[in-house]
C-alpha cells in the first residue's frame, strides 16, 4: 500500500514531520517498507522555456534550441520530437549529474554546435520509462522554479506492508486513524453530504444471493448519472494515482480508483448505455464466460458472484469490471455501483481465477460494512465536479450486514495478558479513536467494534489494538524462569541417538549433507518408490516431484555434482527423513552415508584403496553403537538388503529374524549408471527408529561390577577349510559355543581361496583367545578345548582343519 | 715403584686411544684380567715386607680403580657415539605429510539447531517434533487459517493427493503442527522448541522449497508478553554473542497468535560491512506473539486458564546472520568446499557452559 506525505495529511491534522510518521508506522504494526523521496537527485533542475527552436544546421533530426532558465539563455541542441518554441520543461545545466542516464552534462559539440546542457525526458529524471519526448509542462508554469516544486515531486511516497487482519488500511484514511490513535494527531472529518437525487434511475437492481450460506452481495448501492462528459482527469488526481503506482484512464474510472486508495471503498461505473436492462446481482451460471477489464477472458462457475443485467454477466462482484460495460471517453450516462461483497465467496473467486485486483484485495480483507449510502454521495459529488451530469436517487438493494457485535473486555485481561499496566483512559482513548463504541461496566468494559474492522472479534483482538496502539515499548521484558533449579534434558532418547550418529560419523570422515526430500521419478523409482501418495500436486519442477523414498538417491547426486568439478572421493552423510507413506508414522528419519572412490588422497606413506562394503560396514557399526544397540547381538544378513544394493556385496543388519535395524553394501552398479554416477560407491541406511529403546534399569547408570582374572589368556589358531559359500560368522559363532565361558573372542585373520585350495573350497583362518577365571590352563585342558572347537566347526560348517 | 706409574700411564692413554668396545675389552683383559698386568703385580706382592706390601697395596688398588673407572666411561662414550651414528642413519624427512585421515564437518543447520538447544534447553524448554507430510488440519485449520484465509496465500503450499476430512495433505509450511501435537498429545502447561524441515513453494535467490524453523511454544497460567520479550532477548543476545544487542519488538499479526509482534535485532551496514549489534540500523529475524485463545482451545487446552506465547524463526537465516554465509541455496548444495568452510568439527558441541560457538 502507497501514500504520498501530503495525502496523509489531508485526513490527519498533525505537527509530525514526515520522518517521525515513518518511524511511528512501523511501531504500530504498518510496517513501512519503503520511503521514496522523488526529489532526490533533482533538486538543482530548473524549469526553463525554449525561447527559439531552429533546425540543426548539420541534422535532419536535431533542434538548435535557444532556452532560458530565469536567468541565462542556453544554447541547446535537441533530437526531442516534441521540442518546440515556447514549451516549458525542466533544463539540465552543464556539469548536473543526470540520474537515468548516469552521467554528468559536460559541454559538448554535436554535429559542430555547441549545447550548454539539456532539457530532460521523464526517464532522464527517473520519474518513468518515458522517454518519446522533454517533459512538456502547462504553459502557465513559471520559469526559473525549481522543477521538484513544480512536479509535484517534493511530496514523499510512503509504502507499507498490510497485514492480513487490516484490510482497513488499504485505504490511506485507515493509515491516518491508525495514527491518531497513537497519538500522532487527529482524524480530520469527512464530508459525506447527501446529493439530491433530481429523477428515478432508470436502471433498477436486485439481489439474488443462494438460500443458504452468506450473502454474497448483502448491499448495492447505485445512482445513475446522466449527462456526463468523461474527460482526462484533473492534474491533482492524476498526480495522486501515479505517485502509488496506478495508471490515470479517465474522470470516471480514476475516481473509483481514488475510492478505493484513500477510502478503501472499491466503487465501480457502469456505461449506463451498454446495460441491457436491470442490475441483477447473482451467482454465475456454471460455463459463463466474463471478458473483464484485464482484457482476459474468464469462465467462470456457479460458486461465483457476478454483477449481471438481463443478458449477461457485466463483471466479477468484488473483483473486476468487463471490459464491454465499462467507461470510456465516449460515455455520458453512468451507472455507479457501490456494494458489499462476501470476502470468502471474493477470496475463492479471485483465486480460483487467478485474478489480483485492488478491488479484491480489499474485499477479501474485509471493507466497511457499512455506510455505503455515504460513500455513494461523496462518489456522486467528485463525478459530478469532475465531469458534470445529473445524478437519480439512489438505488439500495438489499441491507447492511450484521457487523455490529459486542465484546466483553475484562479491563484486568490487558495486564495479565501483556505484563502492562496501561491505564483505564487510554484504554478509553485508543478504543474510542479507532472508532470502538464502549461502554464501562464496572470491571468490563462492553465493546462494539467499527463496522471497518471486522478483524476485531474477541478480547484477546481488543488487548492487542490497545498495547499495539499503546507501543510494545511499553511492554517490561521478564526472563523465563525453569520450573526446576537446573536445567533438564531437553532432547528425546531418540534425539539423542540421531545428535551421537551425527558426530559419529563426522568424525569417521564422513560430511552432513541437508538435501531436499524430494526428488525425480526416474530416481525415486530406482529406490522403491511406487506410491502415488508420495507424488507432490504442485511441485517446483519435475526434478523436485517425489517424497524421498531413500536419502542415497540425493546424496548420490551431491557426491557426482562434487565430482564433476574434480572433487572426488566425497563421504557424504544425512539424518532425515525417508517417506514410507503420507502418515506421521511412516515418515521415518534415517541416517544413511555414501563413500565414493578411493579411501583417501595419494600418499607417500600410505596407497589408498577402493572404498569396500566393509567401509560402509564399519559406518552402520559406529552408528548402531553410538545409538545404543547392542553390536554383540546383531545378526548381518547377506541376502537382506534392498535391490538398490549389490545382491552380492550388501547386507541387513538385524536384531532377531524380523527387526531390520540397517542395510548396507556396494550400491548396485545398475543403478548407479542409471542414476547418472560414474564410479564405484558404498553406503548403508540405519533406521535409528527400529533400535529398542534401551529399558530403564534399576540399578539407574551402574554398571555390573568388573571381575578381571588374575590368569595369562591363551591364544591359539586354527585354519577350517570349507565350501566357499559358508559364513565366516558361523565359523565364529560354532568355535564360540565349544565353550561359552571360556572363549573370550574368536577372530577371522585369514582367508585363502585360489591356488593349492580345491575348487568350491575356502581356507579361514581364526584366533581364539581362552581367558581362564580359576587356574593357568594345563596344556591338556587346551588341548582338549581345542579338539571340542574343532569338531564344533566341523559339526555346524562341514569343516575340516587344514593340514 | 715407577714401572707402576708407567703402567697406568699407558693403560689409561690406551683406554683413550680405544675407538671400540672389542679394543676396549681387550686393554681391560690386558690389564686387569687374570694375567693383567695389573693383576700380575697384585699376585706378586706375595714377595715384600709387609710394609711394602701394605704401601704397594695401596697403590695398586688405587690404580686398579682408577683404570677400571677410565675403562667404564670409555664404554659409556663409545655406546653413545655407537648410539648417535645409528640414530643420524635413521634420519628420514619430516617434512613429509603425516599419514591422511578424513575428517567430516556438521551441517551448519544440524549446528545452528544445537546451538538454539542448548540456549532454550537452559532456560526450560524440551524439543518436540513431527511428521513432514501433514494433515491440513494441523497445518492450517488448527492454527486459526482457515480454508479462505488470505495468509494461506502468503504459504505457498505443496500439495500432496491423498485427502483427509475433505482436505489435501500437505508438506508443513512451518513446524506449527508440531505444536499443535504437542498441546494435543500433552495438554497444558507446556514448553517447547520445535525445530525441523519445512517446506513451501518458491524458489529464487532467498527461497528455496525446504527449509528449516524453529518455533517454541510456552503455556502455563501466567506467562504474558513480558515473558515473550525476556526470553527471545535472552535467545538473541546469547545467540549472537552480543550483550548489549538491541532487540525490538513491532506489532505484526499471525492467525494464530494475538497480540503478535516481529523482532528486529540492531545491527549497522557501516562502509558496506555487515555487523550485527548496537548501530543505525534494524534486521527483522523473528515472528511472535500470545497464542491466539481459538488455537488453544482447537487443541483442547481451557484459554480461560492457560495463556502463553509462541514464535518462530529460519534456520538457515539466524545461521546466515551469524557466520556470513552470503547465499541460502548453496546450504542444499552440498559442495564438499562449502561443507569444510561452512561445517563444524564433529567435538564442537554447543553448551552454554561449555561454549555456544568455539
Amino acid at each position: 500500500m502507497k501514500f504520498t506525505f501530503n495525502w496523509l495529511l489531508e485526513h490527519l491534522d498533525t505537527d509530525k514531520s514526515c520522518d517521525e510518521i515513518v518511524e511511528k508506522l512501523s511501531m504500530i504494526g504498518l510496517e513501512v517498507e519503503g520511503v521514496e523521496d522523488r526529489a532526490k537527485g533533482l533538486e538543482t533542475f530548473k524549469i526553463a522555456e525554449i525561447i527559439e527552436a531552429e533546425q540543426h544546421p548539420d541534422a535532419d533530426k536535431l533542434k538548435l534550441l535557444k532556452v532560458y532558465n530565469g536567468e541565462e539563455t542556453f544554447q541547446v541542441v535537441c533530437g526531442a520530437p516534441n521540442a518546440r518554441k515556447g514549451l516549458k520543461g525542466v533544463f539540465a545545466t552543464s556539469g548536473s549529474y543526470i540520474p537515468g542516464l548516469d552521467v554528468t552534462l559536460k559541454p559538448t559539440k554535436i554535429r559542430g554546435v555547441e549545447s550548454m546542457g539539456m532539457m530532460m525526458s521523464e526517464r532522464e529524471m527517473c520519474l518513468s520509462d518515458a522517454h518519446d519526448g522533454i517533459v512538456d509542462l502547462p504553459a502557465d508554469t513559471e520559469v526559473g522554479a525549481r522543477a521538484v516544486d513544480v512536479m509535484g515531486l517534493t511530496d514523499p511516497i510512503i509504502e507499507i506492508a498490510i497485514t492480513p487482519n487490516r484490510g482497513d488500511c488499504a485505504g490511506v484514511r485507515g493509515i491516518a486513524r491508525d495514527l491518531a490513535a497513537a497519538g500522532y494527531g487527529t482524524l480530520k472529518p469527512l464530508s459525506t453530504d447527501p446529493v439530491k437525487g433530481s429523477f428515478e434511475s432508470p436502471v433498477k437492481v436486485t439481489l439474488d444471493n443462494p438460500a443458504e450460506g452468506e450473502k454474497a452481495c448483502s448491499q448495492f448501492v447505485g445512482r445513475y448519472i446522466r449527462g456526463v462528459k468523461n474527460v482526462e482527469s484533473p492534474k491533482w488526481l492524476k498526480d495522486k494515482l501515479l505517485a502509488v503506482g496506478l495508471r490515470p484512464i479517465s474522470a470516471l474510472v480514476d475516481v473509483t480508483n481514488l475510492f478505493s486508495q484513500d477510502l478503501c471503498r472499491p466503487l465501480h461505473v457502469f456505461d449506463a448505455h451498454k446495460l441491457n436492462g436491470d442490475i441483477i446481482v447473482r451467482l454465475a451460471k456454471a460455463g459463463e464466460t466474463l471478458h473483464a477489464l484485464d482484457e482476459k477472458e474468464y469462465t467462470l462457475d456457479d460458486a461465483m458472484c457476478v454483477v449481471a443485467d438481463s443478458e449477461r454477466p457485466l463483471g466479477l462482484g468484488g473483483i473486476m469490471g468487463g471490459e464491454d460495460s465499462g467507461c470510456t471517453l465516449d460515455t455520458t450516462d453512468v451507472f455507479l455501483e457501490c456494494a458489499h461483497f462476501d470476502p470468502i465467496r471474493t477470496a475463492m473467486t479471485g483465486r480460483k481465477l487467478d485474478i489480483i485486483s485492488d478491488a479484491r484485495y480489499r474485499f477479501e480483507r474485509g471493507v466497511d460494512a457499512a455506510a455505503l449510502i455515504d460513500f455513494t454521495e461523496m462518489a456522486t459529488r467528485l463525478i459530478l465536479e469532475l465531469c458534470g451530469g445529473e445524478a437519480s436517487e439512489l438505488v439500495v438493494a438489499g441491507e447492511e450486514p450484521a457487523w455490529k457485535r459486542s465484546i466483553t473486555l475484562r479491563k484486568a485481561r490487558v495486564k495479565q495478558l501483556t505484563g502492562v499496566d496501561v491505564p483505564e483512559s487510554e484504554m478509553v482513548r485508543i478504543l474510542d479513536v479507532l472508532g470502538c463504541e464502549l461502554t464501562d461496566n464496572g470491571d468490563i468494559f462492553n465493546v462494539q467494534p467499527p463496522s471497518w474492522r471486522s478483524d476485531i472479534e474477541l478480547e484477546a483482538c481488543l488487548v492487542e489494538e490497545i498495547i499495539r496502539v499503546y507501543g510494545y515499548e511499553h511492554i517490561e521484558e521478564v526472563s523465563l524462569t525453569r520450573e526446576t533449579a537446573l536445567p533438564t534434558v531437553a532432547l528425546t532418547p531418540m534425539q539423542q541417538k540421531r545428535d551421537a550418529a551425527r558426530r559419529t560419523l563426522v568424525t569417521r570422515g564422513l560430511s552432513e549433507a541437508v538435501t531436499y526430500a524430494f526428488l525425480p521419478e526416474k530416481q525415486a523409482k530406482l529406490f522403491g518408490w511406487s506410491d502415488e501418495n508420495l507424488r507432490l500436486t504442485n511441485p517446483i519442477s519435475k526434478d523436485l516431484e517425489i517424497m524421498r523414498p531413500s536419502l542415497l538417491p540425493n546424496l548420490l547426486s551431491a557426491c557426482q555434482r562434487n565430482n564433476d568439478r574434480g572433487l572426488s572421493n566425497g563421504c557424504l552423510f544425512e539424518v532425515g527423513p525417508q517417506f514410507d507413506g503420507d502418515e506421521a508414522d511412516k515418515q521415518p528419519v534415517v541416517v544413511a552415508g555414501v563413500r565414493t572412490g578411493q579411501t583417501g588422497p595419494r600418499n607417500w606413506a600410505q596407497a589408498p584403496r577402493r572404498v569396500d562394503v566393509f567401509d560402509a560396514k564399519a559406518d552402520v557399526l559406529a552408528v548402531l553403537e553410538a545409538a545404543g544397540a547392542k553390536v554383540d547381538s546383531l545378526q548381518v544378513d547377506p541376502t537382506g538388503a534392498p535391490a538398490h544394493y549389490h545382491p552380492g556385496r550388501s547386507g541387513a543388519i538385524k536384531l532377531g529374524p524380523k527387526n531390520t535395524l540397517a542395510y548396507f553394501g556396494e550400491l548396485h552398479p545398475g543403478v548407479l549408471k542409471k542414476m547418472g554416477y560414474k564410479g564405484i560407491a558404498v553406503g548403508f541406511e540405519v533406521y535409528l527408529d527400529a533400535i529398542p529403546a534401551a529399558k530403564a534399569k534399576k540399578t539407574g547408570a551402574l554398571r555390573p561390577l568388573l571381575v578381571l582374572s588374575q590368569f595369562q589368556s591363551v591364544e591359539r589358531d586354527f585354519a577350517f577349510v570349507v565350501d566357499s559359500d559358508v559364513p565366516a560368522a558361523k565359523i565364529l559363532q560354532s568355535a564360540k559355543t565349544a565353550d561359552k565361558k571360556l572363549i573370550s573372542d574368536a577372530a577371522v585373520f585369514d582367508v585363502y581361496e585360489g591356488e593349492n585350495m580345491e575348487d568350491g573350497k575356502k581356507s579361514v583362518a581364526i584366533t581364539i583367545t581362552l581367558q581362564p577365571t580359576e587356574d593357568t590352563l594345563t596344556d591338556e585342558q587346551i588341548q582338549d578345548i581345542s579338539d571340542k572347537i574343532v569338531a564344533n566347526v566341523a559339526k555346524n560348517t562341514g569343516s575340516e582343519l587344514r593340514g | 715403584m715407577e714401572n707402576l706409574d708407567q703402567i697406568k700411564e699407558e693403560v689409561l692413554s690406551a683406554v683413550a686411544a680405544a675407538t671400540d668396545s672389542k679394543a676396549l675389552d681387550d686393554i681391560r683383559v690386558n690389564a686387569l684380567g687374570k694375567k693383567g698386568t695389573i693383576t700380575s703385580m697384585m699376585k706378586n706382592m706375595g714377595a715384600l715386607s709387609p710394609e711394602e706390601r701394605k704401601e704397594t697395596g695401596q697403590k695398586l688398588n688405587l690404580v686398579k680403580g682408577e683404570v677400571a673407572q677410565a675403562i667404564e666411561a670409555r664404554k659409556t662414550e663409545l655406546a653413545d657415539a655407537e648410539l648417535n651414528a645409528r640414530l643420524m642413519a635413521e634420519k628420514i624427512d619430516v617434512t613429509l605429510s603425516a599419514r591422511p585421515e578424513m575428517t567430516g564437518t556438521v551441517h551448519p543447520v544440524s549446528q545452528t539447531i544445537d546451538e538454539a538447544i542448548a540456549i532454550f534447553g537452559e532456560m526450560g524448554f524440551t524439543v518436540a517434533e513431527g511428521p513432514n507430510i501433514e494433515d491440513d488440519w494441523r497445518n492450517f485449520g488448527a492454527l486459526n487459517i482457515g480454508p479462505e484465509h488470505p495468509a494461506r496465500q502468503d504459504h505457498d503450499t505443496f500439495y500432496l493427493p491423498r485427502e483427509q476430512d475433505g482436505n489435501r495433505m500437505v508438506l508443513r509450511t512451518h513446524t506449527s503442527p508440531v505444536q499443535i501435537r504437542s498441546m494435543q498429545e500433552k495438554g497444558a502447561p507446556l514448553r517447547i522448541i520445535c525445530p525441523g524441515r519445512t517446506y513451501r513453494c518458491d524458489y529464487d535467490a532467498t527461497h528455496t522449497p525446504m527449509f528449516h524453523q524453529i518455533e517454541g511454544l510456552v503455556i502455563d497460567e501466567k506467562t504474558h508478553f513480558g515473558h515473550l520479550k525476556g526470553c527471545l532477548i535472552d535467545f538473541c543476545r546469547a545467540y549472537f554473542g552480543v550483550d548489549e544487542l538491541p532487540v525490538r519488538f513491532r506489532p505484526s499479526y499471525f492467525p494464530f497468535t494475538e497480540p503478535s509482534a516481529e523482532v528486529d535485532i540492531g545491527c549497522t551496514r557501516e562502509g558496506g560491512e555487515f555487523k550485527i549489534g548496537a548501530g543505525d540500523d534494524w534486521l527483522e529475524i523473528l515472528g511472535c506473539g500470545m497464542v491466539h485463545p481459538k488455537v488453544l482451545e482447537n487443541c483442547g487446552i481451557d484459554s480461560t486458564k492457560y495463556q502463553g506465547f509462541a514464535f518462530g524463526m529460519g534456520i538457515e537465516r539466524i545461521a546466515m546472520l551469524k557466520y556470513g554465509i552470503p547465499d541460502l541455496r548453496t546450504f542444499y548444495e552440498s559442495d564438499l568446499r562449502w561443507l569444510r568452510h561452512y561445517g563444524f568439527k564433529a567435538l564442537d558441541v554447543p553448551s552454554m557452559v561449555g561454549g555456544l560457538t568455539r
